[in-house]
């Protein structure tokens, strides 16, 4: 049986694929079989360099010159008064001493954020992963479940979790229900910054979860039959086999989940809006913020405290690769 | 039958304590996992009414309303659970302090007084299909979908052919430079486009495509991960296929579209698994970019609406449900392959 929808996609690719060929094959007898690889090449470089190492350039113009322009040559050179006045304080542990208090406030914030949330979220992901290693029936339904918010965009899960969380919301009838105090916890700064890490635990676990799973799975078999001949108890099976032969996936998800919470923003900004005041403003936040949602858009600021934010990513990205690398020769 | 089946770990038929905690876990997660997501969708089959309704219930479940004769207003319906009046279904009239005047619907004359206590707000189910058409009538979702639907699908076709091509490009040729290209690629991953926020908004202004979804694809369609993932994938295509097509005379470019993109389909099913996920979710990018709201995608209309106090809930929660549904929908469909996927390739 002839499929007709099968037939218009194959009718599709064959012409949109076909027109090319006329062209390409001049190009390939112009350019000779050798150099065609660039052409291939072209399109995906062209991109790059726009959008990804022209702006590297750019980055360092815009840090260093002031105004609310967005073109170049209408910014004034201005050195490097955008990253003193980011810098400038009289007691660094004290933002209200700072010229740019917002700037030290979400660097605090997203310092502690990066700590309490990449732990926690890994201990989580960990002993979930060691969960469904076991053998468990309906294991990849049970994988599935823990997956599934992974893929919810995060303005989704914010408004999700908004909804519960709000004065008059299931959380707090729950809470009312069992004779506890009910909070307004999106209100208090406490309570809010608690939520926003769980929520992103929550957001993001499962997909830590899957990469631990995968390295659980790798490890052999009849290293763990060895240990149960010599009648090792669990806990040194633990410690002594799955948690050695796991600490190279343990570094890879720890590197990853740093660099993913260092550039936290998405269901937090939705979530809370940085509030309440500051509370949850994390460094990205105020980025997008001082460049592009305040008025007067102050470019140059935004673009030095990225260059800031990139030199942290530097590091732990270095720091993956040589995880990896360690990973690929261990 | 089924307890073996249940407790059935590591070969053991006894149930011990940390099958328990097993169990325990794994029900806490479904709660945890689904619970929320599922509370959402059921609220957004409530009416205003019942959304207001505090303690909430799970089902929606809508406070009655009753026209009674002599009153402009519905008044609501009360169940009256003690007293003097037990067993009688009244509505109120107004409540002055811990007592509310109340009425008989079938005798409208007669006002009778109760104790706030003794009183239950009589419950009816529906469904408000309601928060779901408005939607439609009102809110311009069909707009939000749309532009959301295009940015997806023609990123993930341009992200595939380009990416593709590189890949092609990297693992089927020797020539000078190619280490040089393929680290310079792989080099983009450190690269995230938080950092670059300012100056590819000027590239992009430059462009002229502000305020238009070619500001939100472009940028984004030369992925590293796509290059590395196909590339890989290609490396293990055999070249003598390659060379075969050649003897006939077929182009590079025939070579490429009629034997290496077919071969390379499932390397290219997990690459548009991932785009379709990055876009339909993406957010940051599209809200610098996108500022006038025609031009919104679903995920920047829910978050302008849910900053707009205007708004009431009950939209929210149906567009948001909507949100959510395609790619539950086909999460739900290709649940292996996403999970064998990320688990292999280890992106996201």
């Amino acid at each position: 049986m002839v499929n007709p929808l099968n037939q218009a996609a194959q009718f599709g690719y064959r012409t949109a694929f076909g027109l090319f060929e006329v062209p390409m094959a001049g190009a390939q007898r112009l350019i000779g079989i050798g150099r065609i690889a660039w052409l291939f090449l072209l399109p995906n470089l062209v991109i790059f360099g726009l959008f990804t190492f022209l702006p590297i350039i750019l980055n360092f113009f815009y840090a260093t010159t002031g105004s609310d322009a967005i073109l170049l040559s209408q910014r004034p050179y201005v050195g490097a008064e955008n990253f003193a006045s980011l810098l400038s304080c009289d007691n660094y542990l004290d933002p209200n001493s700072c010229r740019r208090d917002i700037f030290w406030r979400a660097i605090y914030n997203t310092s502690w954020f990066v700590v309490l949330q990449v732990g926690f979220m890994i201990l989580f992901s960990l002993l979930t992963a060691l969960i469904l290693n076991r053998d468990i029936p309906f294991r990849g339904f049970f994988r599935g479940v823990f997956f599934y918010p992974v893929l919810l965009s995060p303005v989704v899960v914010a408004l999700i979790w908004k909804w519960i969380l709000q004065r008059y919301g299931v959380l707090n009838a729950g809470l009312e229900g069992v004779g506890l105090p009910t909070v307004n916890w999106l209100i208090s700064a406490d309570w809010a910054f608690f939520w926003v890490i769980f929520v992103s635990i929550w957001a993001h676990m499962g997909f830590y979860t899957l990469i631990l799973l995968a390295g659980l799975q790798a490890i052999p078999s009849d290293v763990y039959e060895a240990a149960e001949m010599d009648g090792a108890s669990r806990w040194r099976v633990f410690s002594r086999i799955t948690m050695p032969l796991l600490m190279p996936t343990m570094v890879v998800v720890l590197v990853l989940s740093l660099i993913r919470a260092v550039q936290a923003f998405d269901e937090i900004f939705v979530l809370t809006g940085g509030g309440p005041g500051t509370a949850t403003t994390l460094i990205l936040q105020y980025i997008y913020e001082t460049g592009f949602a305040s008025r007067p858009q102050l470019f140059g600021l935004a673009a030095a405290a990225s260059i800031l934010m990139a030199v942290v990513l530097l590091v732990l990205t270095l720091l993956q690769l040589r995880a990896t690398r360690s990973q690929a020769e261990g | 039958m089924v307890w073996s089946f249940i407790s059935r770990t590591r070969g053991r038929n006894r149930f011990d304590l940390t099958d328990w905690l097993t169990w325990g876990y794994l029900i806490f997660g479904i709660l945890l996992m689904f619970g929320p997501v599922l509370w959402v969708a059921m609220s957004s089959f409530k009416t205003d009414a019942a959304l207001s309704e505090y303690p909430p219930t799970f089902l929606p479940l809508s406070p009655q309303t009753v026209i009674v004769e002599g009153y402009d207003e519905p008044l609501p319906l009360y169940e009256i659970t003690g007293g003097e009046y037990e067993g009688r279904t009244l509505a109120q009239i107004r409540r002055i302090g811990l007592n509310a005047q109340m009425v008989d619907p079938q005798n409208p004359g007669e006002r009778l007084n109760v104790s706030i206590n003794d009183r239950e707000p009589a419950r009816e189910f529906s469904v408000a299909w309601g928060n779901y058409t408005q939607l439609f009538e009102r809110f311009n979702f069909m707009q939000y979908f749309w532009n959301s639907a295009f940015i997806t699908v023609v990123a993930t076709i341009i992200t595939v052919i380009f990416n593709s091509m590189a890949a092609f490009a990297l693992a089927k040729y020797k020539f000078r430079g190619r280490t040089v290209v393929f680290l310079l690629i792989i080099a983009t991953l450190m690269i995230p486009p938080t950092i670059n926020l300012v100056p590819i908004y000027l590239v992009v202004n430059e462009l002229g495509i502000v305020n238009s979804p070619w500001g939100v694809i472009w940028p984004a369609v030369a992925t590293p991960t796509g290059v590395f993932l196909l590339r890989q994938y290609m490396l293990t295509i055999p070249d003598d296929l390659l060379d075969a097509a050649r003897m006939d005379h077929a182009s590079e470019w025939r070579v490429y579209w009629r034997i290496v993109l077919p071969l390379a389909a499932p390397a290219i099913a997990v690459l548009v698994i991932f785009s379709v996920m990055w876009r339909w979710n993406e957010f940051l990018w599209p809200l610098i970019v996108l500022t006038r709201s025609e031009e919104f995608t679903l995920q920047l209309a829910l978050n302008a609406f849910q900053g707009d106090l205007q708004t009431s809930w009950s939209g929210l929660l149906a567009m948001t449900v909507l949100t959510l549904l395609p790619i539950t929908i086909i999460f739900a469909l290709l649940q292996k392959n996403i999970t064998a996927g990320i688990a292999q390739s280890g992106v996201k």
